[in-house]
């Protein structure tokens, strides 16, 4: 009994994570795509949230606890690098 | 238990086709700006919790909670970053009809 019960969790842990694999094709689309630098800033930060939530299953599928602290490094050089874009591009704040 | 986490997981799969839809069809910055980052916030949110409630107490738990605490606060953080960077280079917002002083 227990093995089944593991067998269908790391079957639903493997369907998740494809089709987050498949889905997040559209937001790539829009990096590709986007008209404006906004649209391209805005692709980038959901397609980081979705690999962060891949790292963490494969993390918890396969056992290996070293995925989490890449899954945690990686959502911090996202922010810092949404960040420095905003900085570098647009000079936001009161420095104009 | 395992139906609580397939019930999440469900959840989180779902909102995040939805928002990959609203970003890849929406015409403007803003209405993406919003499908991203609310959905991209629920359906993360929900997977990391499902995955805590798989795992149950063990020293993995305490690692996704922290990821999630910091999820939690710099994807607004973000969003609302790229929004004002939007606003301060005079992004119109998209309508449906032209306003009445474009028209004439």
């Amino acid at each position: 009994m227990a093995e089944t019960d593991l067998d269908v969790m790391i079957l639903s842990l493997d369907i998740v994570i494809y089709s987050l694999l498949g889905i997040s094709v559209l937001s790539i689309l829009r990096i590709v795509f986007g008209p404006t630098p906004e649209d391209k800033m805005i692709g980038l930060n959901l397609m980081a949230a979705q690999v962060l939530a891949i790292l963490v299953l494969v993390a918890v599928k396969t056992g290996r606890t070293i995925l989490l602290d890449v899954a945690l490094v990686y959502a911090v050089l996202g922010f810092v690098g949404i960040l420095a874009i905003a900085r570098y591009f647009f000079q936001g704040g009161k420095q104009q | 238990m395992t139906w609580v986490v397939q019930a999440l997981m469900a959840l989180g799969l779902f909102f995040a086709v939805m928002g990959n839809l609203g970003v890849f069809r929406f015409p403007d910055v803003y209405t993406r700006l919003h499908a991203s980052s609310k959905c991209g916030t629920t359906s993360v949110f929900s997977v990391l919790l499902g995955c805590m409630l798989a795992e149950g107490l063990s020293a993995m738990t305490g690692k996704i909670i922290a990821i999630s605490i910091f999820f939690l606060i710099t994807t607004p953080v973000a969003a609302h970053i790229i929004g004002r960077c939007a606003w301060q280079r005079n992004v119109l917002p998209w309508r449906k009809q032209k306003p009445r002083s474009e028209q004439s």
